[in-house]
């Protein structure tokens, strides 16, 4: 950095203060310096172990990186649309790759559900039934967890460190155990997520809660209303948009889980994925990839415009 | 104050009704929110025939499950012979090894000469798998065993009587041919018959036999159950704790306190001539075959690498292309929207999908998870910085301008200094989420720990490897959370998580 041109004498309390200035400017230099140090220490290791135990290596399978998407390419661009809305392929030579008919689910003689669209419906029914159960319970715990609304720090404390648990414990292990005791089914992915949502959801609640204006509450107080209706009366009409809202980012985070607990075995559009991915069906692959970007686009602009208006731009400040 | 009086009152009310009397929406949405939320409920329950998969699962198998997660269970078989002799038996993988002597299980042994029927070579095969039955071989095989059989008269010791303490208050007495079950007081009687089981009265609520002359099972709640057959009383007794997570049973220091675990590490004999008995010990622990301490541990840092190098590169992508996307930085709005579109196919694609593809292009492990993190985050993240972007103060921006300074210095001493918190506080908060969410894309092959602990849940028999699996995480999640919380509010200050 430059300094002004021209060089004046420092007084005596001048040169003190540029010295410590220059110190502390030192200081600071050394610890960014040593922290990128660090970092970039942490970063090379890191990519050296990860490379180190992938199955193939980084540099070896990069030139067929796109092998892959050669083999997503479909054999015409209508056989997509066939895959997508199950109409029969000219290409049908018996195997599960061109058997788009068969997974029809009809409704009459004549009228169908096509496989992908139910299945869809089946993933967002799970992401939406988990989302219902777990604003419900979540938003009682979070009343039990806010620090106005319950001065008990006993009943607090295990509140908040049951909700850490809920949101902390790994979704996929949850799933795994329920399906080794109800067999196979999207109800494993429903508990599964609505556990998570109860911890995730409890927790954004109470911090809105505590948030709260306490004016009503104290109101209500003065009046000598009961803890449920202090609640009810005073908390309830305050937070329910927020509330909302937050149900709403949920609902959009709770598609995705769905999806990807479906993967390993939860049902739903994720197993389809999977299975046609790994089984290399491009144009079925494609179907969902397409079926699942539009959902998930649909269902992000439709809560973002609903969040818009209940609670206004505080709903997209960023959570940190 | 001016009130009104009644007739006022009414009047004005009279004038402007739809202002004192509530819509038909804010009085009734209450119950019609609940009421449509139970409806979908009761739908969905419908849909996925909640009713039927509830009732028909196994709530049973539920509980043993669970009490896997923090028990074992010893399993000795107490076989029992035709001459009402009988062997104790415990399995080769039982946790408390091979040959154990147990003082819950008080045997009398006696040696005694008896016969004994050695099948033929040609039969042995088929023999190895139950060698009692051929001892005493039913009617229909006796004259084919007979013949091909030799007779061998053998003095051995063998056990007459066996009582097994299952808690203070419940034994398992075994005396072929009888066997009386003692539960708080409560006795049961069984007598063993050739191929049959009988109970000598009814039987109480804590034993089950699906038909007459069938096995019995006994139940003794936590401490065990057990299988009363003709042949043999298949015991399990439950145990709280990890067994063998330091040592295994194949390893020399299994079943030795701590004490003496370290007295023999520090002395100079060794165990195995080959190493000291230092690296034996840390060699045995590491590569303990039922807990797998350094796969576990290699993997769950997977699992943390994959997080952090996908955040990290994630952000550091997202970084200049958030100021591209940002209105107010960049004057060309085609150019915002591109760019911000961009964000939202990176986004909408999910995770799982990019997991997938990763997988199949770099084969199983971290470098598809890390690959798919910082795909899907490059969105995320973009979008939120683009977002802080066009939130900042023109004010310093001006203020640099104003002084003649490049582009570049407007960005760097007026927009940076106000976003870069929060995009570091935005970055820690996803390397912390990502930790967990790096755990299930692991499960569809992308590297970590997700795998294996879908494998260990796979089988239904580890579930005490999940437990210890889970606990790595959930403290591993608990450190990260701590730490980018202590970060972020020095970053951003208190009041802002």
């Amino acid at each position: 950095m430059q300094t002004s041109p021209t060089h004046a004498p420092l007084g005596e309390r001048g040169a003190q203060i540029e010295a410590h200035w220059q110190v502390l400017a030192r200081g600071r230099r050394r610890y960014t310096i040593l922290s990128l140090a660090v970092l970039f220490v942490a970063l090379t290791g890191s990519l050296w172990f990860a490379n180190d135990s992938n199955s193939g290596k980084f540099i070896d399978r990069l030139p067929h990186l796109f092998d892959f998407v050669e083999m997503l390419v479909p054999r015409d661009g209508m056989e997509i649309w066939r895959a997508l809305f199950d109409l029969p392929s000219p290409y049908f030579d018996g195997s599960l790759q061109y058997d788009y008919p068969d997974g029809r689910y009809y409704i009459t003689q004549s009228l169908y559900i096509p496989e992908y669209f139910y299945k869809m419906a089946e993933t967002l029914n799970i992401a939406l039934a988990s989302t219902i159960i777990g604003f419900f319970f979540g938003s009682i715990l979070s009343f039990l967890a806010a620090r106005n609304m319950m001065k008990n720090v006993w009943i607090r404390g295990p509140v908040r460190r049951f909700m850490e648990i809920l949101r902390a414990f790994p979704e996929i292990v949850l799933a795994g155990f329920f399906l080794a005791i109800l067999s196979l089914g999207p109800i494993p992915a429903m508990i599964a997520v609505s556990i998570h949502t109860i911890g995730a959801l409890g927790k954004l609640f109470f911090e809105v809660i505590e948030n709260a204006d306490m004016r009503p509450d104290e109101g209500l107080k003065a009046a000598g209303a009961s803890w449920i209706e202090r609640v009810w009366f005073a908390m309830v009409p305050q937070v329910m948009p927020n509330f909302v809202s937050y149900f709403l980012l949920r609902l959009e985070i709770n598609v995705r889980a769905s999806t990807i607990i479906g993967a390993v075995g939860g049902g739903g559009i994720g197993e389809q994925l999977r299975l046609s991915i790994t089984r290399g069906h491009e144009a079925k692959t494609l179907a969902i990839v397409f079926l699942l970007l539009m959902t998930i686009i649909a269902v992000d602009q439709l809560s973002a415009w609903l969040r818009r208006k209940l609670v206004g731009d505080q709903a997209f400040r960023p959570v940190v | 104050m001016q009130s009104l009086s009644a007739t006022d009152l009414n009047a004005v009310a009279a004038r402007h009704p739809h202002l004192l009397t509530p819509s038909f929406w804010s009085r009734f949405r209450i119950p019609v929110i609940l009421t449509s939320g139970i409806l979908y409920l009761a739908f969905c329950s419908w849909l996925f025939s909640v009713p039927q998969v509830m009732s028909s699962a196994n709530w049973n198998i539920a509980g043993s499950y669970l009490a896997d997660w923090v028990s074992y269970e010893e399993r000795p078989t107490i076989a029992i012979r035709d001459d009402a002799t009988m062997k104790v038996e415990f399995s080769r993988f039982d946790p408390i090894g091979p040959n154990p002597n147990p003082d819950w299980l008080q045997a009398k042994r006696e040696t005694i000469t008896r016969t004994i029927t050695t099948p033929a070579p040609a039969t042995a095969a088929g023999a190895a798998a139950s060698t009692f039955s051929f001892m005493a071989p039913a009617p229909s095989s006796a004259t084919a065993t007979a013949t091909a059989a030799t007779t061998e008269t053998v003095s051995e010791e063998v056990v007459t009587h066996a009582v097994v303490q299952m808690n203070p208050e419940a034994t398992i007495e075994v005396a072929p041919p009888g066997v009386t079950v003692t539960r708080s007081g409560e006795t049961l009687a069984i007598s063993l018959g050739r191929d049959s089981v009988q109970a000598s009265g009814p039987l109480p609520s804590w034993a089950t036999q699906r038909a007459p002359g069938e096995k019995i099972v006994v139940a003794f709640g936590f401490s065990g159950w057990a299988e009363v057959r003709s042949d043999a009383v298949i015991v399990h007794k439950r145990y709280l704790g990890w067994p063998g997570f330091l040592f295994d049973i194949d390893s020399p220091y299994f079943g030795k306190p701590l004490s003496e675990v370290l007295t023999l590490i520090r002395s100079d004999e060794r165990l195995d001539p080959a190493q000291s008995n230092l690296s034996l010990a840390i060699n045995n622990i590491l590569y303990n075959p039922s807990w797998q301490h350094l796969d576990v541990w290699t993997k769950l840092f997977q699992t943390i690498v994959m997080a952090f190098v996908g955040t990290l590169f994630a952000s550091i992508i997202a970084f200049p292309l958030s100021f591209i996307a940002a209105r107010n930085i960049t004057l060309n709005r085609p150019v915002n929207q591109l760019t911000k579109r961009f964000f939202d196919f990176l986004r909408s694609v999910d995770m799982l999908i990019w997991a997938l593809f990763f997988t199949r292009a770099f084969g199983p492990g971290p470098l598809a998870g890390i690959s798919a993190i910082f795909f899907t985050d490059t969105g995320t993240l973009g979008k939120l910085y683009s977002e802080a972007l066009e939130n900042i103060d023109d004010k310093q921006r001006e203020g640099i301008k104003s002084v003649g300074a490049p582009p570049l210095a407007v960005q760097r001493f007026g927009v940076l200094p106000q976003v870069l918190p929060v995009f570091a506080s935005q970055a820690l908060y996803f390397w912390e989420s990502n930790t967990r969410s790096a755990t299930i894309i692991g499960a569809v092959g992308a590297g970590g720990i997700g795998l294996k602990l879908w494998e260990a849940m796979r089988t239904n028999t580890n579930w005490k490897n999940v437990a210890y699996m889970v606990i790595l995480i959930l403290i591993v999640v608990f450190i990260f959370d701590a730490i980018s919380n202590a970060l972020r509010s020095r970053l951003i200050g208190k009041r802002n998580h």
